[in-house]
């Protein structure tokens, strides 16, 4: 699988979009900002969030073009810290926290059940030696997630702490790092005043920056730190440069206002799922769940089997799988013909070689079939102008299938994602 | 609030209907229909000469987060297609009651027509959905 520089953080899918209008759930702390601002709001997991402000495409090319800035404030924020920490964090993660040596370093992996199965995927970040790790976990489980780290850390000497005292804005976009720097070098997050800030992961000292903004654009991808009051991560779900800020709640309205002021498009779910599949980024609850592991679910990159002696949860179903070989695969398609790809869709594999009846013209029923799959993502591109998906197919299908819709067999082509990546189509 | 012009005819499902002269009726989706699904990018029309019975699905409208029938006003012949929205499906975003029509069709009753909505009674049925 590719690239671990921008791995997902995460997120479900919006559902369909309710015509009547009027459902309300649990609101973020930027739910009154969304409503002055226009939003088109929406039941995502029991939150109500923004679909879309205006146009949902135009929201998209922001993020590819300049920047956006996204309230992700429904994802759980959990802080684990004590003497047993990195213990727990080793048993519960498929990926390997001993790979975090620095403070300030994060780390993509997924959290399985014992048959191997994706619980969740996560992204933890390891605030240093005395104050632990702090992970960000899908909204929709968080409170299973939470219900699921406790029960492991029963026994152990371990402080686990939801952080709902924080909101997350994810900032993205080629000019999103320059716009929150700018931020913080006018004085948001009490930079020059730390006396009580929370921890900083890598102190002045090591960059020689002295304002915020510098110390904002001094992060590595994939580090984080907090400067002031604001923990800046350089991650994110869009494929593009950025940063994903946890902040506290009373300060997300205000920061929201000056990033808009900076020509920061306010930007709702739906464009965050056009572009976390462009980026070729698997969303939970979709792409995978409690019944697929991550080797057929184009995660096999963030298992760490290595060093064998860490008995992580799901470790021995994982071994099973990788030593007979995954018989299913996530594979990447773009639509050849005219529609648009939908998650459940049928996916059909022609057997390759001549007379094969791959481009014959879209009927369905022509040829012999090597097996079946499912579309589980797909949308319309609008970097690329046409459909792609993410589906999960047998280990053997090679470069072309069909997918079924309405009734109709329609030609697509197999890719390895990204489809996009840093505003560049990666695919013709 | 949704525009909804005085002089068209509507129906349940959020189609609007024009008389134009020689008993042809042109057919779209409204605002409010647009509005909600969003941005369009996919329009699957009905072949030409087609027969449609009223409420019949006659074709699709893909919008970036759904797919949604297109649900035939009144019973009839396919007579025109709007061959535009295959390369510009936003045209009903911009223009849902001008360039972005979407089929031309000839009842087989011009009575018919009487069954559909007025645009006061279009209206009347939005607000009691809330919008």
């Amino acid at each position: 699988m590719p690239q671990a520089a921008v791995p997902p953080e995460t997120l479900e899918v919006p559902p369909c979009p309710d015509l009547t209008g009027g459902f309300m759930g649990r609101e973020t702390p930027l739910f009154e900002l969304h409503r002055s601002l226009g939003a088109r709001l929406i039941d995502f997991g029991g939150w109500s969030l923004p679909l879309h402000y205006a146009s949902q495409i135009e929201e998209h090319h922001a993020v590819r073009r300049s920047a956006g800035v996204f309230d992700v404030s429904h994802m759980g924020i959990v802080d684990v810290r004590g003497p047993d920490a990195r213990v727990l964090l080793e048993t519960l993660l498929a990926n390997d926290v001993g790979k975090l040596r620095s403070a300030g370093q994060a780390l993509y992996s997924c959290m399985l059940n014992e048959s191997g199965g994706v619980v969740d995927d996560l992204i933890v970040y390891f605030v240093g030696t005395e104050h632990g790790y702090r992970m960000v976990v899908n909204g929709a489980t968080r409170s299973g997630d939470l219900a699921w780290i406790r029960r492991h850390a029963a026994g152990r000497r371990i402080e686990i702490l939801e952080r709902t005292d924080l909101a997350l804005l994810a900032v993205q976009g080629p000019l999103a790092r320059e716009r929150v720097a700018s931020l913080l070098a006018h004085g948001a997050a009490g930079v020059a005043d730390t006396a009580d800030a929370p921890p900083t992961a890598s102190a002045t000292a090591t960059t020689g920056a002295t304002d915020g903004g510098e110390l904002a654009l001094s992060l590595e991808p994939f580090h984080a730190r907090s400067i002031g009051r604001w923990f800046v991560a350089r991650t994110g779900y869009t494929g593009e440069d950025g940063f994903e800020v946890m902040m506290p709640a009373a300060e997300a309205e205000e920061a929201w206002r000056r990033l808009n002021a900076l020509g920061v498009a306010s930007c709702g779910l739906g464009a965050r799922d056009t572009l976390r599949l462009e980026a070729g980024l698997n969303l939970y609850g979709h792409d995978m769940d409690q019944s697929t592991h991550p080797y057929e679910s184009g995660l096999g990159w963030t298992v760490a089997l290595e060093p064998r002696d860490r008995r992580f949860v799901g470790r021995t179903a994982l071994e099973a799988v990788a030593a007979a070989g995954s018989p299913r695969k996530l594979v990447g398609l773009v639509l050849d013909d005219r529609g648009v790809l939908r998650a459940h869709q049928k996916v059909s594999i022609p057997e390759e070689g001549p007379g094969r009846g791959a481009n014959a013209g879209g009927h369905a029923g022509v040829g012999a079939h090597a097996g079946e799959g499912i579309v589980t993502s797909g949308t319309f591109s609008p970097t690329l102008q046409r459909s792609i998906a993410l589906a999960r197919v047998p280990a053997a299908t090679a470069a072309h299938v069909q997918v079924e819709i309405r009734g109709r067999a329609l030609n697509a082509r197999v890719v390895k994602p990204p489809f996009v990546r840093h505003g560049r189509p990666l695919i013709s | 609030m949704s525009s909804i012009p005085d002089d068209l005819q509507y129906t349940a499902t959020h189609e609007w209907v024009r008389v134009l002269s020689g008993g042809v009726v042109e057919v779209g989706i409204t605002d409010h229909a647009q509005h909600a699904l969003g941005d369009l990018v996919f329009v699957e029309a009905p072949e030409l000469a087609r027969r449609v019975a009223a409420r019949e699905s006659y074709g699709v409208v893909e919008s970036v987060k759904a797919a949604s029938d297109l649900f035939s006003p009144v019973a009839g012949e396919i007579m025109a297609v709007n061959e535009e929205l295959a390369s510009a499906p936003e045209r009903i975003n911009q223009d849902p009651y001008g360039a972005g029509w979407i089929a031309r069709i000839r009842p087989d009753d011009a009575a018919s027509l009487s069954t559909l909505l007025s645009a006061a009674e279009y209206g009347k049925l939005l607000e009691t959905q809330g919008d």
